[in-house]
């Protein structure tokens, strides 16, 4: 034997865990949150002279600060909810789509151009219904050609729908190249083909995405089809020893996941923005894969992350306010900080530690 | 104009270059690290940030020393690149928390905290300067003109990454370490019953190969663009292409350098032969990622057993799994 | 025998999670130089104790001496450093790696020189007398190389202690023979050697000492020489049980599936089946031996409709019983093709003969009825998806290989399982659950699955358990023709049987079974014929009741190449 020096137990050991109540779920994960919003405070405060009560006022304020505040937060919320849900099929089929921002920008610009081109040669309603088809399509068409590619001959699909992100980026700039002849590249808002007001301006994509967030938590429980995508995605040798079309399945469920996103963008351009730049996704593909993991890919408790992801993003706007941050990415650092603390949550709830036991220590002598 | 084509298509390859061999160093022990575009980013503000507090410590700009701002830009990045990694490591890592997913936060996180620290914590005034002397070659080849200049007429870091890369390709296919490494990733639980040191290894490989990718942006900026700052957005397509580039190189260093000059060449043919037309640049401009994707429906068809991705990537290995 | 212990294990225990004991207290001792077998039900914690020597897991509580010293393992390194070496059922190699670079993985403080690796391998095979070339790569490897790079892997490391688990499961007789030979060599060299096991007659051929383990307890430790096979079983199993497989002789033999010419190639364009043909009869099991992949994955995914040939026929006789005539065949062409030897009979049951009839008269006795087709139609499966198998009527079920990542889901529950099969059924977008839920209930009182509800997810199920609800399924779909690939594997005793008995009953309904099996007493004692593949080749078909291992052990290794092995 070489030496000796290891006559000790590890400190501490990981044990892997199987029964967890939901108790202790919804505890880790406060704690996390909590842990994560002051860790983001502390930094704000250190690039500033303001305290930690001055940051989460602003946060609350930001978000829920006055009427408009709150229903932009809605509004957001649901769109997060639109894009969430566009992503949420393909996830559970274990297709990691990260086009989704490329899928709802072309929805986007699809819908800008019909009311570049048609406006004021068309009546505005059936501009709008050109537009709802028009969108619908591209974002399918966005997420159907990966899904072929990926069926087919099993390309890379997490790579590939990056790239449809930047070329989707790339129309967008060529468009506006096209369209806005003074070379100033920004697109004024076009006053044809905006999506009349229902109630008020904010409840439109409230109610869409409430509603399709239903209709996908029945269709993924309960459907055929919802659950030929649990098969799928849990094993694709399963899937072919009991018939279903692999293919089939992939490509369906991207064009529907891809369909989704384009509605989010016939509402961004229909109804919330009426122009388009390369940004106008607001990068809700990234921030719905987030939305939708954290939720552990079950439809109603997305509602809840995509409201906090929302909440936390609207109310940094006003933390930068009142800490007088110049540029915006102070945001990015405090979302990236709360999702570090609630992505190590998982762990806690898988395993557990297990440290060295001190009577042990005392038999030894 | 065909020499200044191919000087910064290999400027733009060796951006990700850096990129492309971190990566695959990573990916080698089996950790798929979408983190990459934000730990590039926060390697450039690490540079940046290192060079500017040697420019400031100076009375006269001027009189900077290029083996200084060489070796304050590589310490700064690498640090950065280190420390940024090093959450994802931890993550992954010990806490075994999903690889994509975590990797993802890392890179809006990196995004946010470059585009932060360079807005206020880089003092930029004096880079053009820096930029200029970091540029230096070789003094024959300054004033020289074709193909000598295309290969001897780059600063330092080009001809680091190119170094970096074969050193690389080394290890993997002529050493110990490369054997064990590449056993990791292949079967994770084999290198562990064969007693190799898994967690070492991986936290290793993944902050190395961090830090490896941390040198592509601060090279960008300040060799290529000599100290000029648009935003984090540019850096981070530059980590999405590299990821991309590994799977073209076939998870092979060697192969990377080629296909990293390629990839330089598609992406620069937009701003050097664009001058047609704002949409005709567009249009260009879209082509490296058109050709990232034909690159990888073709290599998704030529299905190789030489050419497939380690075994084990992108899943968490834990010992008492049953 | 030298009487020095060198590895003690006192007290053991281990958990996995807060249900699971693995292992309770379990104490053992393992002397200089002897071959000591860990014998066990599957499930009795034998591998988990191992694990824990050869630091894959660590214990509880409890300790473990070596040379009378206590010793910490808290890793495989540490097991390495202690000489304690492991060779892991699933074999732990890395499939592109050259034998002697899986043998130089990980070892340290020594320069890195392949050639050196090389010499010194290439010595301890001479001494132990084994056959190598240390260039090949694993996957192209046949199963018993593979277990070769893992002894000697072990013993470049200059272990002394080494443990097997269950080394014998893949190979041949002839094969297990001269591992035993080497274990012998190993022993008498002064090595300790424990094997780990749950086949009797193995324990008795090669220990000096058998300790037997049944729910995490060890039972009892005994001298070889001073026990049988019988009060071995009853030790392990815990109550007496009768090993009898109950075989009946066929009845009512019926042409149930024709696969000739099969031929089929994989990636690398190597024909992992090479012109198989064979006959499978209903009422009578149909055990199909060979070493492991030898081809029995891809016939039987061939068959299920899984794997694209390359040429082939695959014809299967539909059972159509006592149907009108007129009911599917309406040509009188058709119907004097079909009338062969009493293949029609009239309502009362009397046979029929058309042939002496006039067109007139058939065609009437048809039209009205009268006549009852006896005949199974023939189909045919060629380039047939498991789908449209499916839809045209036919009932084919499998037990695949792969339980939880082919045959179940291992993260659903068990109806969402049972409901895979059926779940397409009606015209409805919705699932119906209802049914599949009653025949989940059905099955898990009739096959007694032990879990706490039908909402219980499959994974956390035991093997035997995961494998009743498999199989249970797969019978639900009352088959004309039931697949089986290793389904008794990873089972305890009393599963396996339960398991053996469906296939039985399944058998005596005459439902043609078919078994692919790995252990060759049960294939000889369960099946009526047994077909031997090797290398993709049918290398004979033998009447299981009058033919001997060796026999079934040499063709299982036939080829063209060399004749025979031995």
């Amino acid at each position: 034997m070489k030496k000796k020096n290891n006559l000790k137990e590890p400190f501490v050991r990981i044990v892997k865990r199987d029964n967890i109540k939901v108790k202790n779920i919804i505890l880790i994960y406060s704690i996390a949150v909590i842990g994560g919003l002051l860790l983001s405070g502390f930094i704000s405060m250190l690039f500033s002279d303001k305290g930690l009560f001055d940051f989460f006022q602003s946060l609350f304020e930001g978000a829920f600060g006055s009427d408009r505040k709150f229903w932009l937060l809605l509004q957001d919320t649901t769109l997060l909810l639109g894009a969430s849900m566009a992503l949420l099929p393909a996830f559970k089929m274990k297709f990691w789509n990260l086009g989704g921002n490329g899928q709802i920008l072309v929805g986007c610009l699809s819908a800008i151009a019909c009311m570049f081109y048609l406006g004021g040669k068309v009546d505005d309603g059936i501009i709008i219904l050109i537009m709802f088809f028009a969108s619908v399509f591209a974002g399918a068409l966005w997420a159907f050609i990966p899904a072929f590619f990926k069926a087919k001959f099993n390309t890379n699909e997490s790579l590939f729908t990056l790239m449809m992100n930047y070329i989707a980026q790339g129309l967008v700039s060529l468009f506006i190249t096209i369209w806005v002849k003074s070379g100033s590249g920004v697109l004024a808002p076009i006053q044809y083909g905006n999506i009349p007001d229902i109630g008020n301006k904010y409840l439109l994509p409230i109610i869409m995405f409430s509603l399709i967030t239903i209709v996908m938590h029945i269709y993924l429980r309960s459907s055929k089809h919802g659950y030929e995508i649990s098969v799928v995605g849990e094993s694709i040798n399963t899937a072919k020893y009991v018939g279903i079309k692999v293919d089939k399945v992939i490509i369906r469920t991207m064009i529907l996941s891809g369909a989704i996103a384009g509605l989010v963008g016939f509402v961004l351009a229909g109804s919330i923005n009426h122009t388009i730049n390369t940004s106008s996704a607001n990068n809700m593909g990234f921030t719905g894969i987030m939305a939708t993991w954290l939720a552990n890919f079950n439809p109603l408790i997305i509602i809840i992350t995509s409201f906090f992801i929302t909440f936390i993003s609207k109310g940094m706007t006003q933390v930068r306010k009142t800490f007088m941050f110049t540029n915006d990415s102070i945001s990015n650092i405090v979302v990236g900080v709360v999702y570090f603390a609630v992505i190590i949550c998982s762990f806690f709830i898988n395993y557990r530690l297990v440290f060295r036991k001190k009577e042990k220590e005392e038999i030894k002598k | 104009m065909t020499i200044t084509f191919l000087m910064s298509a290999i400027a733009i390859g060796t951006v990700l270059l850096f990129g492309c061999v971190g990566e695959t160093i990573t990916e080698k022990v089996g950790h798929l690290n979408l983190g990459i575009p934000g730990i590039m980013c926060t390697g450039t503000v690490g540079g940046c940030l290192f060079i500017s507090l040697y420019l400031n410590s100076l009375e006269k700009v001027e009189s900077a020393s290029w083996i200084m701002l060489i070796l304050s830009s590589l310490f700064g990045a690498f640090l950065f690149a280190c420390l940024t990694g090093g959450i994802y490591a931890v993550m992954t890592i010990t806490l075994r928390c999903n690889q994509n997913i975590t990797g993802l936060a890392i890179t809006t996180f990196g995004n946010g905290l470059t585009q932060f620290l360079m807005h206020s914590y880089v003092d930029r005034s004096n880079f053009s300067i820096a930029g200029k002397i970091i540029a230096k070659s070789l003094p024959f080849a300054e004033n020289s003109n074709g193909i000598v200049k295309v290969l001897f007429g780059h600063g330092f870091y080009v001809y680091f990454a190119i170094a970096i890369a074969l050193l690389t390709n080394f290890i993997f296919n002529r050493t110990r370490v490369g054997l064990n490494l590449r056993a990791i990733g292949e079967s994770t639980a084999t290198a562990d019953a064969m007693g190799v040191n898994i967690t070492r290894y991986k936290y290793i490989a993944i902050l190395v190969g961090s830090g490896i990718a941390g040198f592509g942006g601060v090279f960008y900026i300040m060799d290529y663009v000599k100290g000029s700052w648009e935003n984090a957005a540019t850096i981070e397509a530059f980590g999405w292409l590299s990821i991309a580039l590994v799977i073209f190189s076939i998870w092979k260093p060697s192969v990377s350098i080629i296909a990293s000059y390629l990839f330089g060449a598609l992406y620069i043919a937009a701003f050097v032969f664009g001058n047609i037309s704002f949409s005709g640049r567009e249009v260009l401009k879209m082509l490296p990622y058109v050709i990232t994707i034909i690159v990888l429906i073709a290599t998704s068809m030529m299905n190789k057993r030489e050419h497939q991705p380690p075994a084990s990537l992108g899943l968490n290995y834990f010992r008492e799994e049953r | 025998m030298d009487k020095t212990v060198i590895l003690q294990l006192k007290n053991i225990t281990k958990k996995f999670g807060a249900k699971i004991i693995a292992n309770n207290n379990v104490s053992l001792d393992v002397y200089k130089g002897e071959i000591l077998s860990i014998l066990g039900e599957n499930g009795c914690g034998k591998t988990t104790l191992m694990n824990m020597v050869a630091g894959i897991y660590y214990p509880d509580s409890g300790k473990i001496l070596i040379n009378g010293e206590e010793v910490i393992i808290r890793s495989p390194r540490d097991a390495f450093e202690h000489k304690i070496g492991m060779i892991h059922q699933h074999f732990k190699l890395i499939d592109i790696f050259s034998a002697a670079q899986n043998v130089a993985l990980g070892v340290e403080g020594e320069k890195f020189n392949l050639k050196e690796v090389n010499n010194r391998i290439k010595e301890m095979a001479n001494k132990y007398g084994f056959n190598i070339n240390l260039d090949k790569k694993i996957y192209e490897m046949s199963v018993s190389e593979k277990q070769t790079v893992e002894i000697l892997k072990v013993l470049y490391r200059g272990a002394d202690i080494l443990i097997l688990d269950e080394p014998t499961a893949v190979l041949t007789p002839q094969e297990i023979r001269s591992l035993f030979k080497i274990l012998r060599a190993m022993r008498d060299d002064g090595k300790s050697i424990i094997i780990i096991t749950h086949k009797l007659n193995e324990v008795m051929e090669i220990s000096d000492r058998v300790t037997v383990l049944r729910k995490g307890d060890n039972i009892a430790t005994v001298n070889t020489a001073e026990t049988s096979e019988k009060e071995l079983t009853e030790m392990m199993v815990g109550e007496k049980i009768d090993l009898n497989i109950n075989r009946t002789e066929p009845v009512d033999r019926k042409l149930r599936l024709s696969v000739s010419g099969l031929t089929i190639k994989n990636s690398d364009a190597y024909k992992v089946l090479d012109n198989v043909s064979f006959d499978v009869y209903g009422g009578e099991i149909l055990g199909i031996a060979g070493i492991a992949g030898s081809g029995q994955k891809e016939l039987l995914e061939a068959i299920a409709g899984l794997n694209n040939y390359e040429s082939g026929e695959l014809i299967y006789y539909h059972p159509k019983k006592d149907k009108p005539v007129s009911f599917f065949h309406k040509t009188y062409r058709r119907v004097m093709e079909l009338n062969g030897e009493n293949a029609f009979k009239d309502k009362k049951g009397n046979d029929i003969d058309l042939r002496g009839m006039t067109k007139k008269d058939v065609k009437e006795i048809v039209n009205n009825e009268m006549v009852i087709f006896k005949e199974d139609e023939v189909i045919d499966l060629k380039d047939k998806s498991p789908r449209e198998i499916r839809e045209l009527g036919i009932r084919l079920s499998f037990v695949p290989e792969d339980r939880l990542g082919m045959g179940l889901v291992g993260n659903m529950d068990i109806i969402d399982n049972i409901m895979l099969r059926s779940y397409r059924k009606g015209k409805s977008v919705f699932l119906d659950r209802k049914r599949p839920a009653d025949l989940a209930d059905r099955i898990i009182n009739e096959l007694k699955v032990n879990t706490p509800d039908s909402h219980t997810a499959v994974r956390k199920l035991s093997g035997g358990n995961v494998q009743k609800v498999l199989v249970g399924r797969e019978i639900a779909a009352s088959p004309a023709i039931l697949m089986t690939a290793y389904p008794v594997r990873g089972l305890d005793i009393n599963s396996s049987y339960t398991i053996y008995n469906l296939l039985n009953e399944q058998k005596q309904r005459g439902v043609a079974v078919v078994f692919v099996g790995e252990d060759l007493d049960v294939l000889m004692a369960l099946s009526d014929r047994i077909m031997v593949l090797s290398d993709g080749k049918v290398t004979g078909i033998v009447d299981a009741r009058t033919t001997t291992k060796d026999e079934i052990g040499l063709l299982m290794v036939k080829s063209d190449k060399n004749e025979v092995k031995e």
